[in-house]
Parts: structure tokens; C-alpha cells; sequence
């Protein structure tokens, strides 16, 4: 039976260098579309990938991802704005890797455009009041 | 053309004063001319709501019975330690204090979620706040531990005081390093991947005053939601920074210490905030009106964001190792289209105060004046100007 999901993957710095794309799809013979990624030497790395494929296949390249130290999440979680703590300061227009923050260039209010947000959470360290918030 | 402040307070008191934000005032100079808007308008509301660290509040809480002394042991607000060194019921609560367990920096990068001002801003909206505290016990004061609740309502005073505020202009923090940083310039990233800045720019107070002709020592002025006062230059006040030919610093240079009734001040306006791997503080909202006395101060009331400039600053290496380089310096309004360019390369522009908050406090400001509810004050002295030869020393170690 095929199946298709939309994960998020979460690499730790040790994983950057490895050709994982590669393996999903040659040794796993799974079908896949990179919907995001941030990825960069010495950093930990972020991608957002539909994988789609045979359910046997898709069970073994997730286990191979999380046998190397990726860490996985659906993409079914969600953030949200806490309007009342928000102070329209800014500090997450840079951070986040998507553009899901965007200055109303008169009012210099931060819009937050939730159907850019890939989830991944970087937002919600950088935001000082800590207005960024995880719904699972 | 010039006027009093006895006679704008006057047109106050009737509700005829003229007033316009320190933004709005820029169009209408554009539009009518230095002269003509300078016959119309009485007062500029300036306004700034930005992370600031030398922020506090002092505190007396009243005497238990039998009596405790706080001085010589440990008193806490929520698990925040405070600083007792006073007579016995007094004590500071600084913005950046935290708890004696917080992990820190230990866990890289630390989160720091709860410290001094988040007390603050719990204690302004109203909340009770745990107060525990230790002594060593002496025949006037035999009590050795007290652990109860405090809410503002009930406390004799609760006064916020802010050593150093409203900086003058401040650096645009950017990192060359090959990693990512955390400062209190908020999350820096590796290879010039974001510049961050913190500066209200053409609303803030004294990028309006920019010589201090009329902010000085006993200013009434907004702090955070409530009424306060310009109560000494800010520590590391430095007017002899780097300026323009308009006059307007390009570095950080003159501050203010400012104090005010905590008990009238709203959590909006006093908010507690967290940087990642940094620090946790207080961000204040300020606002402060400027009288419009010549067409000289309104000239410099009027300056806009494209002319002002800020210098960009590594935070890798520059700022930690207190070297003086300084890679290039933009304007406000560079800095507001949203990228800016460094070294060749196009950086992308994010700001750690908020603008739109701070269009709300010179509104709020521009309010209370128009409606009569705020009159303003004669400096009883001036803030250190340019002439006051004042340099901002380091500290060299000495054997």
C-alpha cells in the first residue's frame, strides 16, 4: 500500500554531511519533494519533505533517518501567535528560514503569515516575550 | 518665532495645545515649512519600547512581626534574588536577576524564561508574587525567615528605577563568524546571515533632542503606562559621540535614568522578555514630549529616518573583544526596507524594538496632553551636553 506524508526532519551537526536524500531514494526506493531546507556546515540542519513510496519502503527510510540521528516530526503540529504577549519588535523576521513574518511596511506591525510557517519551532526561542507558541 | 513652555502649558490647561508625534511631525514640516510649523505646533510626543537591562525597581514591603532584617541574608521575589543592602524592609529588584537554579548558559544556549522582569510585569498586572527572605537576627530584628505573598496594592512603595534608558542611537548587530550567536542583540547568524538593530530611531526621545535643549533632569515624561521623571543622565551617557552635520549622534551616546510610581504602570508597557542565550530583562516603554520653543528644536524634532545613521557592529569578535572597528554605517530607513548592505553582501534587517509600540506610546503621550491630563516641566537642570567634555572610559585592568 502506498502512503505519502509530509515530515519535518530535524538533523543534528554530525548528520549535515551525509547524503541522505541519496539513500531515501536509492537504497529505499522512496519518491520525494523538498518542500524546505536549511542546511549549512557546523549548523544543525532542518528539511520539510513529502516522502511518498511503498508502506514497507516508507517504515524502513524513516527508521534508517532515525537510526542516524534525524529526528522526525508530522508536519500536523502548528504555531500560533500569542497576540497578547507579541510586541511587534521583530527579532523573528530574520530568524525564521520560511518568511512567515512580514513587516506592514506603514504600521511596522509584524503579520504573521501562518500558510508560510513549515513549523519548524526557531521562532520560538528567538521571540523575547516568548509570544511563539507549539499546538500539537 | 518663539515661545514659553509657561505658555504651551497654558494652551494645555485650556485643551488648545497643538501636538504631533515625533513621525507625524516630519510631514507636516515637509509640507508646511520649518517657519509655519513651528507658529502651529506646541509640542512633539518622542517614544521609545525597547529591551533595556539597567532597569530595576526598589521596593518596601513594610514590617512583619516579631521584625525581620532582610540585609545580610537572601530575599527572593518568585525564587528572583533582590539586593537587601539597605535598611531593613528595602530592597532592588534588578531586571536581569535570576533565579539561583536557572541553568544558565550550562544547557548552550540557555533559554532564560523567568527573571527580574518578568517580576516586574507580573507585579504590575496585579498578580501576588512569592517574597521569601532570610536574616540573621538581631535584638531589634529577631526574625530569621519570612516566606509570604506581596501584591503591589498592599506594599508601602514600588518604584521603578532605570539607571540608564532611551540610549541615544545604538550599534546594528551583525556576526562574521562562521556560527551562530546569541546576544543581546538577539540571534545572530553565521556569515552576515541577519543584521539586527534596536533603536525606536525617528520616534526616539533624544535623536529629537539631540543636544538635550530641552530634555533635562526632571522631565515629566510616559513610563511604562504610568507618569515619570528624567531623573539624571543615564549611566554611560556620552554626548561626545560621533555626530552628523544635523547634529544627530552616530553612535550611542547621551541616556537617561528615568523613575516613576510602579503602582500606576501597566504590563503592556513593562514586559518581561527573554534572550536566548543571553539574558532575561525588561522591555520599557518610554515616552517623552519635546516643547516646541524655536524653530531650531523643531528642525531637529523633524529629523527622519533616512538621516540617521547607526554603526554596524561584529558581535563575534569586534564587540566581545572591545576592538573600536565599526563596518559601515546605514540609516534608519536603510535599515527599515527590511535588508541592508555589508560588506558586498545583502544582509536581511530585523529589529529588537518595537516600532509600532512606540507609535502607540507618542500617540498615548500626544492624548494626555491634548486632553489636559499632562502638563509639562522646566528641566531643574540640563543633562550633560557636548561641552561637558565627558568620554566613555573602559575599564583597563591595573596590577
Amino acid at each position: 500500500m502506498a502512503v505519502s506524508k509530509r515530515i519535518v526532519l530535524h538533523f543534528p551537526r554530525s548528520c549535515v554531511d551525509q547524503p541522505i536524500i541519496y539513500r531515501l531514494v536509492k537504497d529505499h526506493g522512496l519518491m520525494l519533494n523538498i518542500l524546505k531546507a536549511s542546511v549549512s556546515p557546523n549548523e544543525e540542519g532542518l528539511m520539510v519533505l513529502e516522502l511518498s513510496g511503498d508502506r514497507e519502503n516508507y517504515e524502513k527510510g524513516v527508521r534508517y533517518l532515525t537510526d542516524i540521528g534525524i529526528s522526525i516530526q508530522p508536519l500536523s503540529r502548528d504555531i500560533n501567535r500569542n497576540d497578547a504577549r507579541c510586541t511587534h519588535c521583530g527579532a523573528c523576521v530574520t530568524v525564521c528560514p520560511s518568511g512567515a513574518f512580514v513587516v506592514e511596511p506603514v504600521s511596522r506591525k509584524i503579520k504573521f503569515l501562518d500558510k508560510k510557517c513549515m513549523v519548524c519551532g526557531m521562532c520560538i526561542r528567538a521571540c523575547p516575550p516568548r509570544a511563539m507558541e507549539m499546538r500539537i | 518665532m518663539t515661545r514659553t513652555l509657561a505658555e504651551i502649558n497654558e494652551k494645555i490647561r485650556k485643551g488648545q495645545a497643538v501636538v504631533a508625534t515625533a513621525e507625524e511631525v516630519i510631514g507636516i514640516v515637509e509640507k508646511k515649512g520649518i517657519e509655519k510649523a513651528t507658529r502651529e505646533l506646541d509640542v512633539v510626543t518622542t517614544a521609545t519600547f525597547g529591551p533595556m537591562c539597567s532597569s530595576g525597581a526598589y521596593f518596601n514591603v513594610g514590617h512583619s512581626k516579631p521584625r525581620i532584617k532582610l540585609g545580610g541574608g537572601n530575599t527572593y521575589l518568585n525564587d528572583v534574588p533582590v539586593y537587601t543592602g539597605f535598611a531593613a524592609v528595602d530592597f532592588f529588584l534588578g531586571a536581569t536577576a535570576m533565579p539561583d537554579n536557572d541553568p544558565r548558559n550550562r544547557i548552550y544556549p540557555g533559554e532564560f524564561l523567568y527573571g527580574g522582569g518578568h517580576v516586574i510585569e507580573e507585579l504590575v498586572a496585579g498578580k501576588n508574587v512569592r517574597f521569601v527572605g532570610t536574616g540573621y537576627g538581631t535584638d531589634c530584628y529577631p526574625r530569621k525567615k519570612i516566606e509570604t505573598t506581596i501584591n503591589l496594592k498592599n506594599i508601602n512603595e514600588a518604584v521603578l528605577f532605570n539607571m540608564r534608558n532611551a540610549y541615544q542611537n545604538y550599534n546594528v548587530g551583525v556576526n562574521l563568524s562562521d556560527k551562530t550567536i546569541y546576544t543581546y542583540m538577539g540571534m545572530l547568524k553565521p556569515n552576515l546571515g541577519n543584521a539586527n538593530y534596536c533603536s525606536a530611531g525617528q520616534l526616539s526621545p533624544l535623536l529629537k533632542d539631540p543636544y538635550y535643549k530641552t530634555i533635562g533632569i526632571g522631565t515629566r515624561i510616559f513610563l511604562g503606562g504610568g507618569i515619570g521623571y528624567v531623573a539624571w543622565q543615564g549611566t554611560q551617557h556620552s554626548p561626545g559621540a560621533l555626530r552628523t552635520e544635523n547634529g544627530v549622534p552616530k553612535r550611542g551616546a547621551g541616556t537617561l535614568a528615568v523613575i516613576g510610581d510602579l503602582k500606576q504602570m501597566k504590563p503592556e508597557w513593562l514586559r518581561g522578555v527573554s534572550f536566548l542565550g543571553y539574558g532575561c530583562t525588561l522591555t520599557v516603554g518610554i515616552g517623552v514630549p519635546i516643547p516646541i520653543l524655536s524653530e531650531d528644536n523643531l528642525r531637529y524634532a523633524a529629523v527622519k529616518d533616512e538621516d540617521i545613521f547607526a554603526p554596524i557592529v561584529d558581535y563575534s569578535d569586534a564587540y566581545p573583544q572591545r576592538k573600536p572597528d565599526v563596518l559601515g554605517e546605514v540609516s534608519y530607513g536603510q535599515l527599515k526596507s527590511g535588508k541592508i548592505e555589508v560588506k558586498g553582501k545583502e544582509v536581511p534587517t530585523a529589529s529588537l524594538s518595537s516600532y509600532s509600540k512606540a507609535v502607540e506610546i507618542a500617540q498615548t503621550l500626544k492624548d494626555w496632553i491634548q486632553k489636559g491630563q499632562f502638563l509639562l516641566t522646566e528641566p531643574v537642570a540640563p543633562l550633560p551636553g557636548v561641552e561637558a567634555g565627558i568620554t566613555f572610559k573602559p575599564l583597563d585592568e591595573r596590577s
